[in-house]
């Protein structure tokens, strides 16, 4: 009797592993993206470091958010998973750079595509929590929407007071619709399940459009802020090491 | 002598749960789950804003209650939203042009009616807001309204533990964030429908209009419909409706937000129901009676330029036009929605 549940108790031990093993296809991991910010080969500095932009003008930042939503991982073989989430991504918080993506099954993803703001959809759903919490300060209330990045900081060209700037840059409707795809070849650029990604403020002052402090310094509604989202469109790349 | 005590002490304490069950039970603001029941009017359209992802409770509409008529939401406890929007009034402010908020402030804008929200597109006279849920953050961090932010607004009702447990009931955890106040707040405002006034009821054969306002009807229907849609007397549209700029406001209205050429000045066409109350009118309360605005219609010589077409088509009303268009108007009183109990200050503070 002992004997027979012992072989009982082996068989079932063996079936449950079996079918954990049977189809590696379904075996789902978390996966993570990290955001590294950088300005240009440098790591991103808040408040201390004094970088210079194409005209030469030096300044500091002192905030840096922006959000990430709908990721899409694509395979060769044209599987496509999407997280249909939102994301806040903090300089200041070095956890919200750090994207934990739950049960991501294993397969071999050629790219990564998503948005940086938020979704139409996600801008006209009222009251949210979480991440889109108006509470994060990244709302505008008196015309509805996300700020999709907010970019702050100092430059002795600046002409605000306290030689200020600031760019809040977001929009989610024609003409001022600031949503911009990103998408980026990650072929074998995971490792130990994790994608580094680097993010360069840089771009924001330079492609196409490059951002004079003196002549514009604040951008907190629509106008000027699809200047900014056509340059920050170029600010995402896989981070060589 | 022991008994006597017990004895005593019995009837305090009966006494005292029957004296507490009044105050806690006066039917009067008693809100039940009937009460809670979204109906829509015969004859009205399809709801914009449906109640689908903020499902309708009678727990959740008394909080919701309890955060409009609660100065909490202000930054020195003095202003709610009833302050602002009167029932009386149909949630407009009576006698007011422009608001009147914290430190005594002055706003920008007439204070308008709260009605029939659930079938607007876009809130706020010039519609800058896409959502009723989300409306509330605009007067709550407004400087010149309740100044307050919403972390604090937050931190405030946490500590208060009436609505610790409100919430509690109306959610069944102990979460309490901005999303949840303002979904209350939105089940609130969204029950707001006026549906019975007069017109409905002469409309549903319920009730006869007299001559005058049954040629203030047709003059209505032939003048102003274009705008003042029935039954909601909106089509929620952006106009010039004639009115000129007053330069010491300088309010562009739709155009400030969309900065296209066509919007500047427009603002949303108001719906109409109970405007014998909503005095005064127009965005920016210029106008103190109804007479004021039928005259403004009528006058194609006071018109703004930038007048809409079919502010032009409306030509000269005669005197007798211009009473039955006003007898008309006042038939969109609705006493059952202006004495609704489910929308009384259960504190019973405020009209
Ligand atoms: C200081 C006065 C004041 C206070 C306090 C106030 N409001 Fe208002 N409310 C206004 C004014 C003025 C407008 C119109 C604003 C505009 O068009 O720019 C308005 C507009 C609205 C609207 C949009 C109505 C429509 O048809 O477009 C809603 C809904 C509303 N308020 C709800 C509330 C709620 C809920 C509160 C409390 C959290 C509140 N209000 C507090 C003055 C106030
Ligand atoms: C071209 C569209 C249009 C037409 C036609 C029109 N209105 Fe209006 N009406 C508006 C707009 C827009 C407003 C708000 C204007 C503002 O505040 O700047 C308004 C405001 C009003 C108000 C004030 C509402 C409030 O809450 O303050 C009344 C009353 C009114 N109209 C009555 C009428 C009558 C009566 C007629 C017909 C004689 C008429 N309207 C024709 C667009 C129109």
């Amino acid at each position: 009797m002992k004997k027979f549940i012992h072989s009982f108790l082996y068989m079932a031990i063996l079936g449950v592993a079996m079918s954990f093993s049977g189809k590696p296809e379904k075996m789902s991991l978390p996966l993570s993206v990290t955001f590294h910010h950088y300005a240009g080969n440098e790591l991103l500095k808040l408040d201390s470091a004094i970088y210079k932009n194409e005209l030469g003008q030096t300044f500091t930042i002192s905030k840096f958010k922006y959000y990430i939503s709908n990721l899409h991982f694509k395979t060769a073989d044209g599987k496509d998973l999407s997280i249909n989430e939102t994301f806040l991504i903090n300089e200041d918080e070095e956890d919200s750079k750090k994207m934990v993506l739950k049960n991501l099954p294993a397969w071999d993803y050629t790219s990564l595509e998503f948005i940086i703001g938020v979704d139409s959809l996600h801008n006209c759903s009222g009251a949210q929590s979480g991440s889109l919490d108006p509470i994060n300060a990244m709302y505008w209330a008196w015309n509805t929407g996300y700020i999709f990045l907010k970019l702050e900081g100092h430059s002795p060209s600046s002409k605000s007071p306290g030689n200020f700037f600031e760019y809040h840059i977001g929009g989610y409707k024609q003409p001022n619709n600031c949503i911009r795809k990103v998408n980026l070849n990650i072929s074998n650029k995971i490792t130990a399940r994790n994608l580094d990604l680097k993010v360069n403020i840089l771009e924001l002052f330079r492609s196409p459009t490059t951002i004079d402090f003196e002549k514009l310094s604040s951008v907190t509604d629509h106008r000027n802020a699809v200047t900014f989202a056509d340059n920050y469109s170029n600010m995402f790349e896989v981070l060589k090491k | 002598m022991k008994y006597k005590l017990i004895y005593t002490l019995f009837i305090l304490t009966v006494a005292f749960l029957i004296g507490n069950s009044f105050i806690i039970e006066n039917p009067y603001f008693k809100i039940s789950s009937k009460d809670v029941k979204l109906k829509i009017p015969k004859g009205f359209p399809k709801p914009l804003y449906s109640f689908k992802k903020n499902k309708l409770k009678a727990d959740i509409f008394i909080l919701g209650r309890k955060l409009f008529y609660d100065n909490i939401l202000s930054k020195d406890n003095s202003v709610n939203c009833g302050t602002c929007h009167q029932r009386i009034a149909a949630f407009a402010h009576i006698d007011h042009k422009l608001s009147h908020g914290i430190y005594a402030k002055i706003g920008t804008r007439n204070v308008p009616a709260l009605q029939n929200l659930i079938w607007k597109d876009a809130y706020m006279w010039d519609g800058g807001v896409n959502n009723l849920e989300v409306q509330p953050i605009n007067p709550i961090t407004s400087p010149i309204e309740m100044d307050e932010t919403l972390e604090n607004v937050i931190t405030k009702i946490k500590r208060d533990t009436t609505y610790v447990k409100l919430f509690k009931k109306a959610y069944k955890d102990t979460l309490i964030n901005s999303e949840r106040i303002l979904k209350s707040l939105a089940q609130f405002t969204g029950l707001m429908i006026s549906a019975n006034s007069r017109y409905d009821k002469f409309m549903r054969k319920q009730d006869t209009f007299s001559i005058a306002e049954k040629n203030g009807l047709a003059l209505f229907r032939a003048k102003c419909e274009s705008c003042h849609k029935e039954p909601l007397f909106t089509d929620n549209s952006y106009r010039n409706n004639g009115i000129k700029l007053d330069s010491s406001l300088n309010d562009f209205g739709r155009g400030k937000l969309t900065e296209i050429e066509k919007d500047y000045r427009t603002f949303k066409v108001p719906g109409l129901r109970n405007i014998e109350r909503t005095y005064p009118y127009m965005h920016d309360g210029r106008f103190k009676t109804l007479k004021e605005v039928i005259a403004h219609y009528s006058n194609a010589a006071s018109h703004d330029q930038g007048s809409d077409s079919l502010i032009k088509k409306i030509g000269v009303l005669n005197t007798q036009e211009k009473k039955e268009l006003h007898a008309f108007l006042l038939t969109l009183t609705d006493l059952e929605f202006l004495l609704d109990r489910r929308f009384a200050d259960p504190n019973g503070l405020q009209y």
